[in-house]
């Protein structure tokens, strides 16, 4: 049997179901890659060993016992550290949550486990999902497999480090204003970010709750489509989710096929201050999609310019709020040396537990929801939001969906935008119109910039509850690029230690 | 015009109820006049009968039945709690000696 670790999804799935090999032997050969390798790439904050065999026997018990086990019973997954899994250590990034072991299930990892989807650990991220470069992780940065000296993308940056360094060929991660799109788009990888509502928060540590949206990573849009479509449903425990048919992701990443749709290239991202290298892949594939009988046209949405100002005063708004929950009373870090009032607890546990980028958030946040400011902040950022929406909505009248690249620029240096809080929200730039409208959204691979041979991602925008869309483009690009590159551009990624 | 000092980077922090060293004012007072000079770019848009747009689904009022469920267990919650006593939460003194 070859590397079972560059195996996609799908064909562990045929193994596994051939009985080729066992859920046990595949866990174990990604366990091993992970214990060889993620020293040098640091996506891992914890690595569930026993918790991951245990899934695996079961898996392969159910089989042998001819039980009826879903389609990716068996294929591991890494975990963004952001979704509670019982008993096993969640920390969000932050040291606020040392050591807080989560007594339940989030929806999301009880529908993995149900279909038997093995869970080999926690990644890192930017502490409470905020930042684009896993950075502001209370613990370490993680490292892009491509070149370690550049940063995974933000903030599900250990989930795509993992996923593009193959030590699972599925991952998990969430995404607020971009946080799986750019990291996808930084390490060559596909991410998707569902329609807001379609996959359940519950069990998802709340950034920003109006945006944060959990979805998933893996290397070929058909593997992304059966994780989306497993992760994603109704859930009652979560009161903004949609009580929807999933839409068929699965289906439309197969049709390879674009004819006749009408895409819409988003007028006002692009152009001065992007990385040439990112321009000139997008305009290949754009060209792409006419060679393949789409109709693409420009399509302006005036108000996307005013996104990130927007964006930056909703979520640390919303953030604010939410992350008042750490209080040091009920769960993990309580600075106290038993003669302080429980205020002046709260105050040192709170300076101690948020790092910086934690801190800056919820200062803005509170700004802008502090009487005086309400008014010309937050309340006027929600009517841009609509807005912006609203834009959205009207660009659909015209086009099946909008395209635009993911990101401006390749992955950077680790520690050159640590300093520069501004310089760090522009990564956000594309991503961040669809999520202030809620609306499904993907990341593909498109080849290398010229300038540093470094992933450029395309991003693929659908209207509200037509996630299908974004893998119907995302799956024919996909297909047309593998035959002209014979194979995936993750294939093209140098050898990890040496290591083939 | 400069939005914020270091007293109103004090005065956040404390709403927010955080211990900031001082050495950590003028750091952040630099850092969120420069974020809050930008975003504050919204006030540019034209939004006169524009209605605020609180999340995007446009769900209103999810209601369920009233009928209680099995909850998780007071044992597995407080094992992760900084300190209990007696089956429930120990805090520190909340309200000032007098």
């Amino acid at each position: 049997m070859s590397d079972l670790t560059k195996l996609s999804a799908v064909e562990l799935s045929s193994e596994l179901t051939k009985g080729s090999v066992s859920a046990v032997e595949v866990t174990k050969a990604h366990l091993d890659r992970i214990d060889s390798l993620d020293k040098s790439v640091q996506s891992f904050l914890h690595v569930d060993k026993t918790g991951a065999i245990k899934q695996a026997e079961e898996v392969d018990k159910n089989r042998k016992e001819n039980k009826k086990v879903s389609s990716l019973a068996g294929v591991p997954l890494a975990l963004k550290d952001v979704l509670t899994q019982k008993g096993v250590p969640t920390t969000c990034g932050s040291k606020i949550l040392e050591g807080w072991i989560p007594p339940y299930d989030s929806t999301v990892v009880k529908k993995l486990k149900s279909a038997g989807i093995v869970i080999l650990g926690k990644t890192n991220m930017d502490e409470f999902a905020m930042g684009s470069s896993t950075e502001n992780s209370a613990y370490f940065p993680t490292k892009n497999p491509w070149d370690l000296t550049k940063i995974p993308g933000g903030s599900s940056g250990g989930s795509s480090a993992a996923v593009s360094a193959f030590f699972a060929p599925l991952a998990i991660g969430t995404d607020t204003g971009g946080s799986i799109r750019q990291p996808a788009a930084v390490t060559g990888i596909v991410g998707a970010k569902p329609s807001y509502g379609g996959v359940s928060r519950f069990g998802l540590v709340a950034f920003a709750s109006s945006l944060d949206q959990a979805g998933p990573f893996a290397r070929t849009v058909l593997d992304c489509a059966m994780l989306h479509e497993v992760m994603a449903g109704h859930d009652p425990l979560d009161s903004t989710s949609i009580n929807q048919p999933v839409p068929d992701v699965v289906s439309a990443a197969k049709l390879q096929d674009v004819k006749g749709m009408k895409i819409g290239i988003i007028k006002e991202l692009g152009g001065d201050g992007w990385q040439t290298g990112v321009l000139n892949r997008f305009n290949e594939s754009v060209e792409l999609l006419k060679s393949m009988g789409a109709q693409v046209k420009e399509i302006s949405i005036p108000h996307s310019l005013y996104a990130l100002a927007t964006y930056y005063l909703i979520a640390p708004s919303e953030a604010s709020s939410n992350l008042a929950r750490f209080d040091g009373m009920r769960y993990g870090l309580r600075v106290d040396d038993g003669n302080l009032s429980a205020e002046e607890v709260m105050n040192k546990t709170r300076e101690k537990g948020f790092g910086k980028e934690v801190k800056r958030r919820i200062m803005i946040g509170t700004y802008a929801l502090s009487s005086g400011y309400y008014d010309a902040y937050y309340a006027q950022a929600q009517k841009v939001r609509a807005l912006i929406a609203q834009d959205l909505t009207n660009a659909f009248k015209e086009v099946d969906v909008l395209i635009s690249p993911t990101s401006p620029t390749t992955a950077w240096g680790l520690g050159e935008r640590v300093n520069n809080p501004m310089a760090m929200y522009l990564a956000d730039l594309a991503t961040l119109p669809p999520s202030l409208a809620g609306i499904p959204a993907m990341s593909v691979p498109i080849g290398l910039a010229d300038e540093d041979k470094l992933p450029v991602g395309l991003q693929i925008v659908a209207p509200f509850m037509n996630d299908d869309r974004i893998y119907r483009v995302g799956g024919a690009i996909e297909a047309s690029l593998k035959t002209k590159w014979n194979g995936l551009l993750i294939d093209q990624a140098p050898a990890l230690g040496g290591a083939k | 015009m400069s939005r914020i000092n270091r007293e109103e980077v004090a005065n956040l922090a404390r709403l927010a109820r955080l211990d900031l060293a001082e050495s950590e004012l003028d750091e952040y007072a630099q850092q969120l006049e420069i974020i809050l000079e930008s975003v504050a770019k919204v006030g540019e848009v034209s939004t006169k009968d524009v209605k605020p747009m609180s999340h995007a689904t446009g769900l209103v009022n999810i209601f369920r039945e009233d009928v209680t469920k099995e909850s998780l267990k007071r044992e597995e919650i407080l094992r992760s709690a900084p300190a209990s006593e007696d089956d429930r939460f120990r805090v520190p003194r909340i309200l000032d000696e007098e």
